[in-house]
């Protein structure tokens, strides 16, 4: 189909597993690269090594802010990207990178790491560490919609990725203490028990109906509370799910 | 009637099990469908509000056997949260074919994880019935405890089934209702997270049912999605559900219709009362929906 969009994966200071996880769509990865999406830009897979223009950048992983090399990759793929989506919890909110002190090697004086946010203007976020291949699959999908779509179909995109561009919106940090902060202070926990499925850690057990965070275990991804449909919910397209669902699984046929 | 949700088909039905009945909350319904649907393999498991290590303290579950899903019959007025075993279903257990039991926040949950599966990794395809009960509130279990045994006078361990209906909480014991306290009473005790809450029927569920609208030992049911009318037409053909028309039933959808629309509204009240417009001074609550 030529009429595809270009999206391409940059690599900063993350550890892959976001990267795995796209290819962990397995067949349903290739349909997406035959139908929907050519994958102009990734180190690990495309022999290209400068940052393209591209409707979409997937960036997986925060930005070492002691390396200049990366602090002008994350401004060129701002410049040239029409949609700059952060991938995974790294880019999101910091995740893992967040406890860096440096001293590692082989760049123990890199010890500065920030969500890509902190930088660039993000327009979407995945949050979650991995962030699973569904989601990703989705929000590829939902991008295709909003930029090669007709007009029912971009409404349709432009509802389901609302939520996520919120995420971008509200900030850089995140910490399993949002189940405390966003929805149990704000008096909206429903006790369903999805931060604790959610969590990549085990960091969260549901005690007397309520989230009770191991903070110490939490590696501050933001699947939690992303996940909490206390902390976002959407009528108009969770009441679609039917359609939506059936919508994916006929697209992404082979 | 957009308070009810959209729907194929409305009945009143009840159990064709009389084992499934002697335990069960209203029509057994619950039990029956995800019982006929293991059988079956619509599902490979369920997950439900199994018994706790306190009394009517709810432990989610993961049941396997009709025998696990017997264990889980009858309403437990306090939280389970369901939604916390999803992703161990298709991981510890493995199970392809996921059935889930819950409230309309839980069937919520659902969808939305099925839709934005944020930390649900391989959960999307592997829902196969999700059957909702509808719900006008629920309770912290220190909440429960206190209408239990404070102001209905019942030591829990001696109850045998909790119910609300007709205005009332009741406790039952062995001797039948052992106590009756107007729900004007246990208002003060739900859950917060409720008083947001803009689903009375679990419109989202493929299945939803509930013991308003239909004489006792029967249940309403909503019949959903695709995947709901056929599991649900094929459970009334195999004899597992007695599936009768809503028309003519007293106090039938009316009084359903009426109990959803009250709630809805008084939340929407509430939520847009949280934004605290009419007080410039202080600043809003957050809104979950957008
Ligand atoms: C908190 C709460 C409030 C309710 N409010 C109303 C109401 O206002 N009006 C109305 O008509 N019906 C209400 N119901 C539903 C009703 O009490 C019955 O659960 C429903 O009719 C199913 O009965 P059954 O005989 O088909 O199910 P059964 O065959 O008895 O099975 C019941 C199933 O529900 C599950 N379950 C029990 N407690 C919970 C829980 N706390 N959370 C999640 N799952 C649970 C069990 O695991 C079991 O699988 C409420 C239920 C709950 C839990
Ligand atoms: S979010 Fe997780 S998987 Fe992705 S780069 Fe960071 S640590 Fe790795
Ligand atoms: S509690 Fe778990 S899911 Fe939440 S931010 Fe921390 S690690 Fe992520
Ligand atoms: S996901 Fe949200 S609503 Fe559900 S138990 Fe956790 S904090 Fe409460
Ligand atoms: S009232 Fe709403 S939020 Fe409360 S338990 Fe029932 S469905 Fe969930």
């Amino acid at each position: 189909m030529a009429d595809k969009i270009t999206v391409g994966h940059v690599h900063m200071s993350g550890c892959t597993g976001c990267l795995v996880s796209l290819a962990d769509n397995y067949e349903g990865l290739l349909t997406i690269l035959d139908k929907y999406a050519d994958l102009v830009y990734c180190l690990t897979l495309a022999d290209v090594r400068h940052i393209p223009k591209m409707d979409v950048a997937l960036v997986e992983g925060s930005v070492c802010i002691n390396d200049e090399c990366s602090m002008e990759e994350i401004l060129e793929t701002r410049e040239n990207a029409a949609i700059v989506v952060a991938l995974g919890g790294c880019a999101c909110y910091g995740n893992t990178t967040r406890f860096c002190r440096g001293g590692q090697q082989n760049q123990p004086q890199h010890e500065g790491f920030l969500p890509i946010g902190d930088l660039i203007k993000v327009d979407v976020y995945i949050p979650g560490c991995a962030p699973t291949p569904q989601q990703i699959r989705n929000v590829c999908l939902m991008a295709f919609l909003l930029l090669k779509g007709n007009d029912e179909q971009k409404a349709l995109a432009t509802a389901y990725l609302t939520p996520l561009m919120s995420l971008a919106a509200a900030g850089t940090e995140a910490c399993g203490c949002d189940l405390m902060t966003e929805v149990i202070n704000q008096g909206l926990c429903c006790g369903c028990g999805s931060c604790a499925a959610a969590c990549p850690v085990r960091a969260v057990t549901i005690q007397y109906g309520k989230p009770q965070v191991e903070r110490d275990l939490c590696i501050k991804c933001g699947a939690c509370y992303a996940q909490c449909p206390r902390s976002f919910f959407s009528f108009e397209v969770c009441g679609q799910y039917e359609a939506i669902t059936n919508l994916i699984g006929e697209v992404m046929k082979p | 009637m957009e308070y009810l949700g959209q729907y194929k088909a409305v009945y009143k039905a009840k159990s064709g099990c009389e084992d499934i009945l002697a335990k069960a909350q209203d029509g057994g319904i619950v039990t029956s469908m995800f019982a006929y649907a293991l059988e079956t393999g619509i599902i490979d498991g369920a997950i439900v509000a199994g018994p706790g290590s306190e009394p009517y303290k709810p432990e989610p579950m993961i049941a396997t056997t009709v025998e696990e899903l017997f264990a889980a019959r009858g309403t437990k007025y306090s939280v389970s949260p369901n939604l916390a075993l999803i992703k161990e279903a298709t991981r510890s257990y493995g199970l392809d074919k996921i059935g889930i039991v819950g409230t309309p926040c839980q069937i919520q949950a659902v969808r939305k994880a099925q839709l934005y599966p944020i930390g649900m990794r391989d959960v999307p395809d592997k829902i196969a019935l999700a059957l909702g009960i509808f719900c006008m509130e629920n309770f912290p279990y220190q909440g429960l405890f206190q209408m239990v045994e404070d102001h209905c006078a019942t030591k829990i361990d001696n109850v045998t089934k909790m119910d609300i209906g007709k205005g009332k909480f009741s406790v039952y014991t062995e001797r039948g209702v052992n106590s009756q306290i107007p729900l004007k009473v246990t208002h003060k005790y739900e859950q917060p997270g409720c008083h947001v809450c803009l689903d009375y029927v679990a419109n989202m569920a493929d299945i939803s049912t509930g013991s308003v609208g239909t004489p006792d030992g029967w249940s309403t049911v909503f019949v959903r999605s695709a995947a709901g009318e056929a599991a649900f037409n094929k459970a009334v053909e195999a004899g597992w559900i007695i599936a009768e028309s809503m028309d003519g039933v007293k106090p039938g959808l009316e009084l359903v219709e009426k109990l959803a629309t009250e709630k809805i509204t008084k939340n929407q009240k509430y939520l847009e009362h949280r934004l605290h417009k009419e007080h410039p001074a202080l600043k809003p609550l957050r809104n979950p929906y957008i």
